[in-house]
């Protein structure tokens, strides 16, 4: 029954691999949103019988979100900053694998440590966790500001799964409260890059890095 | 009441991007800021006279299985409405310093002096509404009963507050708010996890994320499930609290607002957050985890005050001066609701004060600005000579942000030491202490030399017409911290008593 499921894990597992050695700009954000609804759908797969209605339509929605919305704000924010198409990635593709493998095999053994309810589906708790491991692998070894917001949103994927992981059941207005906040972040962080663009003629995060106590930049000597 | 308080303000944000006139929309803040005042005076003032709900949500729980009725998603308890109460007096405030501050920016655009460049404005549609919005979500946060929808909401406030951040069009505000945004969302992303951890925790009981069902079922909750979900919680809310080493959004975001937005982040919005660590800090005493919650709360409290008298001394900008100030107090907060007791007391009385005057300086730090047209410290010398009102203020801010009696924040500090003391925390109380003076000693530094010192004449410089509109609120707020350290009402020590008992089963013990 499960093994659709368990496919869907194997496919997650492997497009956080792939985000790690994508250098392309757009092939990043066309993982990230294979990743959003491919995640979406493992709820449906995963529960024995048919579905409810409300999963459905959860799931719809999810689907449309980190399938079309964001895949499309993203593209638009890209094209419109103007950026180099690759990612720029602060350390070499071959160091970002190792150590996406590296969170692999630490959240496997984490996932076996712990204190967790028994989990249906096999490897769906170290998966999740290598996840969010792989966002902030994003959000620190990226230059972009963009990769930062994908970083985001992959993190967002890995706590998804999770909570599938546990069987926590939100209340639905919870969840949808949840969806709006992660679409309206990603808005505000679309605009956001847009201003940084036009102010710094480029997406560079490293550019940000005047205000700081560490450091005597131009300002505040 | 609470449905009212919820959509005066969301209703009034949305009007607020479509009214083109200026005056109107500041009367429209203006106006929508003392209703909001008066629907929660009105609403503390029944709690405490009809004794409604002042324990965690009584009037919700009353001894039933919460499964019984449908549940609310939002009610107010002492704690709740405690932070509401500072929330909604600072909005009160800042909603007439907005209304004199918008208009002196309407007739002299920016000029950044420190940098030399000159930069626009966000359209002030666009900040009012996001002022309104931000209230709105504020008043949702303190009022809500799910753990689910309190951090749904947190995050609100994130992207809420994060344009009116970005008033100032330059590099250096889009800089903060960009850290800002990113910082505070993935830090949240892991209370989130929290969330999760602590609805696994209650999976058996059905308890879900409401907070009265959790309370309800507390003994029968999964232990370590239940310390895992605090460490995300406290990582997550503490991220947006400003708790060291988790901060570092904090300084720059403070400094680069406007003073106004300065003073609602760090008066509100950080209180808010804490009462997110609140709120998960009593389900983990309830379970009887007060020793494992206290502990992390006391250590990251420390660690913060630590910072705050490090990167306090050898500071150039007196805004980050402000901030670094705001995460000490955060600091001893924390660590305040860790000892618990007499401390928790004294924490809900710190936070009441802190606010207060810490909104206070931020809206006299913004004239100081206006008027030297500087952050830099070493460019600010004999204020006095120029702007008396603004000097007085700023001094005054000094004293009282560092403790000196009599005022409410040196109430607390004294309360917490004592609680430190009688606990038998000697090398805490000694650390404590020790840097207290050393934050004393350089904040002193900066505040005297800016009020006082030689003041050399800058080229091209007009006399500079002190704004009313922008020093009263100040004032005000300072007279209430002080009358506060002199006489507490009967009915103001009947709440933070209840507040400090909502903190959770040890807290309460010690009154």
């Amino acid at each position: 029954m499960h093994t659709f499921a368990e496919l869907i894990i194997v496919l997650i597992i492997l497009l956080d691999l792939a985000l790690a050695v994508t250098g392309s700009l757009s092939s990043c954000i066309r993982l990230v949103a294979v990743q959003g609804v491919v995640a979406g759908l493992l709820p449906l797969m995963a529960g024995a019988g048919a579905p409810h209605t409300r999963a459905l339509l959860f799931a719809a929605v999810i689907v449309t979100l980190k399938g079309a919305v964001f895949p499309w704000l993203l593209m638009r924010a890209r094209d419109k900053s103007g950026a180099r198409k690759d990612v720029e990635p602060l350390i070499s593709y071959p160091a970002s694998i190792l150590l996406c493998i590296g969170a692999f095999i630490a959240s496997s053994w984490m996932g076996s440590r712990l204190p967790l309810p028994e989990t249906q589906v096999a490897w769906i708790v170290p998966a999740s966790l290598a996840t969010i491991f792989t966002g902030f692998l994003l959000i620190t070894t990226r230059s972009k500001a963009i990769t930062q917001v994908l970083g985001y949103l992959v993190i967002e994927n890995g706590i998804y799964i999770f909570g599938l992981a546990l069987f926590v059941e939100q209340p639905m207005m919870v969840e949808l409260a949840i969806l709006l906040d992660v679409f309206v972040a990603v808005f505000v962080m679309g605009i956001a890059i847009f201003h940084i663009s036009r102010e710094f003629d480029h997406i560079d995060t490293a550019e940000l890095s005047e205000l700081s106590d560490w450091r005597r930049g131009e300002y505040g000597k | 009441m609470i449905t009212l308080m919820m959509t005066l303000p969301l209703a009034a944000g949305v009007t607020a991007f479509i009214i083109r006139n200026d005056k109107a929309r500041r009367a429209l803040l203006q106006w929508t800021a003392r209703l909001h005042f008066l629907l929660t005076a009105l609403t503390v003032w029944m709690h405490v006279r009809y004794g409604m709900g002042l324990n965690l949500f009584s009037g919700y729980f009353g001894g039933l299985s919460p499964r019984d009725h449908a549940p609310a998603w939002f009610a107010y308890d002492a704690l709740g409405l405690f932070f509401i109460g500072i929330t909604s007096l600072l909005f009160l405030g800042a909603a007439h310093y907005a209304v004199a501050y918008l208009a002196a920016e309407k007739r002299d655009p920016g000029e950044d002096a420190d940098a030399g460049f000159i930069f626009n404005n966000a359209p002030e549609t666009v900040f009012t509404g996001c002022l309104l919005l931000f209230l709105a979500a504020m008043t949702a946060v303190t009022a809500s009963r799910n753990m689910g929808l309190l951090w749904a909401l947190v995050e609100a406030t994130t992207l809420l507050s994060a344009p009116l951040i970005y008033f100032h069009r330059h590099k250096r505000s889009l800089e903060a708010t960009w850290k800002y945004l990113l910082i505070c969302s993935v830090g949240i992303a892991l209370a989130l996890m929290g969330n999760l951890f602590l609805g696994a925790a209650g999976l058996k009981t059905g308890a879900g994320l409401d907070l009265p069902a959790l309370f309800y079922n507390a003994a029968a909750l999964d232990k370590p499930l239940l310390k895992a979900a605090f460490l995300f919680l406290f990582v997550g809310y503490g991220t947006k609290m400003g708790l060291s080493p988790f901060h570092t959004w904090l300084p720059d975001a403070h400094s680069e607002a406007p003073a106004v937005v300065s003073a609602l982040l760090s008066g509100a919005l950080l209180n808010c957050a804490f009462l997110g660590i609140l709120r998960a800090n009593a389900v983990c005493a309830e379970a009887g985890l007060a020793d494992f919650t206290g502990g992390i709360l006391m250590l990251f409290g420390f660690l913060s005050i630590l910072t705050a008298a490090l990167f306090m001394l050898g500071q150039r900008d007196y805004k980050r001066l402000l901030a670094y100030s705001s995460i000490e107090h955060m600091g001893i907060l924390a660590l305040g609701a860790g000892l618990g007791g007499g401390a928790a007391f004294g924490a809900m009385l710190g936070a009441l004060s802190h606010s207060l005057t810490k909104a206070g300086l931020f809206f006299t730090s913004g004239v100081v600005l206006a008027s030297e047209k500087t952050k830099r410290i070493a460019d600010v010398r004999g204020l006095w000579r120029r702007a008396p009102a603004t000097a007085v203020l700023w001094l005054a801010g000094f004293f009282l942000i560092t403790g000196m009696p009599p005022s409410g924040i040196f109430l607390a500090k004294f309360l917490v030491l004592k609680e430190a003391i009688r606990l038998g925390h000697y090398w805490l109380a000694g650390g404590y202490l020790f840097f207290l003076a050393v934050l004393f000693a350089g904040m002193a530094k900066v505040f005297i030399a800016m009020t006082f010192g030689e003041r050399e004449a800058k080229a091209g410089e007009k006399p500079f017409e002190e704004p009313r509109g922008m020093l009263v609120p100040a004032a005000v707020f300072f007279v209430i911290v002080v009358s506060l350290g002199l006489y507490l009402p009967g009915w103001l020590n009947m709440l933070l008593e209840s507040a400090a008992a909502g903190l959770g089963g040890a807290a309460g013990a010690g009154l």
